[in-house]
Formats: C-alpha cells, structure tokens, sequence
C-alpha cells in the first residue's frame, strides 16, 4: 500500500468517524432547542452538565458549534480524500481546536460541575479517536491544491 | 464528475443533518397539556388539600409539578415567591410532589415537606429544601440533613419523624403522584397557568409574567 493511499484511507475513516460526533451533537442541539435540557425526567448528571450555565455561550447551546465543527471535520476530510491540501490543514486546525475546547469540558464536568454526561463522554471520545487519526497521517509531500 | 463528487458528498450529508434534525425537533418538541375542566384547580379554594402560597382564591393558579432534588425545580422556587408578592392578590401557586424515581432523594424529601406541613411549615421546609438543594442532594444520609431543617424551621421534632415515616405524608405525596401521572406530566418542573401548561423556555420570569398577564386579561 502507498503512503498516499493510505493516507486517504485515513481521511475515510476521520469523514466517518466525524459523523457519528455529527449524530451525538445533533441530537444535544435539537434537546437544548426543545427546552428538554431545562428540566429534569432524564439522567440529573446529564442536566447538571446540560443545563448549566457552561453548556451555552452567548444564549447559543454549546452543541450547535459541536455541530458545527463535527460538519466542518466531515467537509475537510472529504475533500482531503480528493485531494485538497488546503482541506487536509483546516481539517488540523479544527481537530485541534475542539480536542482543546474537549479538555476544557472534561475540566469543567470533573472539577466544577462534578458531573459528567455520556453524550459529552461520547463526543470528547470521538474527539480524541479524529485527534489520534490526524497525528497518524503521514506528513503530505504535495503541497498543491487539487 | 470526481471533481464535484466532494461537493455532492458534503452537500448530501449536510441535507441529511437537517433533515433528521428537523424530524427529531418536530418529535421532541413538547405538546403542552391542558388539564381537563374536571380536575382543573381554578375557582377551588381548597386550601386543606392543597398547599397554596398567595391568596386563596386568586383568579389565576400557578400550579407545579415539582420534584425537589431537581435543579431546575430549584431554579425557578426563587422567581415564583417573588411572582406571588409581584401579583398578590391576583396569583396563588399550589405545589404538588412529583418525586422523580431516578433522583435518589427526592421521595425523602418530598415526605420531609408534607411532614412539615402535617405542622403547618409546608412552605418554610419547602424553601429549605431548594436552598439547601445541591447539600443533601449529595448526603449519604439526608433525612439527619431533614431532622436539622425541622429544628431550624421550629417544629416539634419528634413528632417531624413520626410524620416523616406515618401514612399521613405518603398519602399526600402518592395523591400528588396520581395526580400528575392522570394529567400526563413527564417531566420536572411542569408548570399550569389556569390549566394551561408553561412552555419548557417561558419558565423564566419572563415567560412567566407574560403567561400570568394572559390569565389575568381573559379573567377580567
């Protein structure tokens, strides 16, 4: 196997391993919209986290922008299959930026909150597999754009 | 063709997120009760049955369906106080238990508020509870946390734990459940305005004072 097949085969995998982060921060944005994130029927850790003042920023739910990137990791590491290379560094910048704002949620849940939701869990889980994956690609040797 | 496929990809995917979200939303979304004309509180004085704070026989009725382990339940006690004096005479609330089974304390709880009431302190323990909320919530053994709140609220404590463990609060807080379980409630707080049920985001004082407005106008 080539150094470049393989490499795409790793952008595949990041492409589906971000839709599952979709499928988890789309199911918390739709709860945080229905207001079911304001009451209490569910898991109480899960409120605890969800329906704390940490779980919004700016009156946005903290889940719309999980979205947001888990679609923006998906978008990237489509078109880095296809050879973008423009994609394969905003596919980076962004991995990397939700596995620090991932460390500041396991913070906020472990040490202020002392409270942890599974769907967080889930999510920051898949964030550290795309984490892991982006440091797996071999380096590229085409600069280019396709 | 390969030169659009990543485009259609990410277009497809993108369609599908919202298209399931939409579904999802439109599945979740809660459709507000209404409580039918023969269970309906409004013009009921009965103050032995039920604890009301405010006037009587105010013409608008808050009721809650509240749980008192639940944070939420405990964010909105504070604002309905206020509301009361805001509104007194116009506005009674009238609290009902609905302990939820997954909250591990919240049925002690509820007993240690219908105990308090059996002594006519429905209402101090009941601001205890939610002020105090996030410490016995956490306990090993909240009812000695309960047993201090009665001291400190001035009842007769032996009899407080008599109560705690008699029939007497059980009863009421099984009533309370039976009632909400027939109305269709899920969910804590749940929150009636004359009968009609408070949207999950207009439990805010906002929301609230815009629902109480409304009552008040189609009562005048």
């Amino acid at each position: 196997m080539t150094v470049s097949r393989f490499r795409n085969i790793l952008y595949i995998v990041v492409a589906i391993v971000s839709l599952a982060g979709l499928a988890d921060a789309g199911y918390l944005t739709v709860q945080a919209l229905t207001g079911e994130t304001a009451a209490c029927g569910g898991s109480p850790d899960c409120f605890r986290v969800l329906g704390s003042s940490y779980a919004k920023v700016a009156r946005v739910p903290v889940a719309a922008f999980g979205l947001l990137a888990y679609f923006s990791v998906f978008s990237f590491a489509t078109f880095a299959a296809f050879g973008y290379a423009r994609a394969r560094l905003f596919l980076t910048l962004t991995v990397g930026a939700m596995f620090l704002a991932t460390l500041w949620f396991l913070y906020v849940q472990a040490f202020v909150l002392h409270a942890y939701c599974r769907y967080c869990l889930f999510s920051a889980a898949i964030i550290f597999l795309l984490a892991g994956l982006v440091i797996a690609l071999p380096p590229s040797q085409d600069a280019s754009d396709a | 063709m390969k030169r659009y496929l990543p485009f259609i990809i990410v277009a497809v995917v993108a369609i599908a997120t919202l298209g399931s979200g939409a579904m999802l939303y439109r599945a979740k979304v809660p459709h507000p009760l209404t409580i039918p004309e023969d269970k309906s509180l409004s013009g009921k004085g009965d103050a032995e049955s039920m604890h009301i704070r405010g006037n009587a026989n105010a013409p608008v009725t808050l009721e809650e369906f509240g749980d008192f382990q639940c944070p939420p339940c405990g964010s909105i006690a504070g604002f309905l106080d206020e509301l009361v004096k805001e509104y007194d005479p116009h506005l009674r609330i009238v609290f009902r238990n609905y302990p939820l089974e997954n909250h591990q304390h919240a049925r002690d709880a509820a007993l240690a508020a219908e105990a308090a009431g059996l002594q006519g302190r429905f209402w101090e323990m009941h601001d205890v509870l939610y002020r105090e909320q996030a410490i016995w919530s956490k306990a090993d053994n909240p009812r000695e946390l309960f047993d201090s709140y009665a001291g400190m609220i001035g009842l007769n404590l032996d009899q407080f734990k008599k109560d705690m463990e008699g029939g007497k609060a059980r009863a009421r807080v099984d009533s309370d459940r039976e009632r909400a379980d027939s109305l269709g409630v899920q969910m804590t707080p749940t929150v009636f305005i004359n009968d009609h049920e408070i949207g999950p985001t207009d439990k805010t004082p906002d929301g609230l004072r815009a629902a109480i407005n409304a009552a008040l106008k189609e009562k005048s």
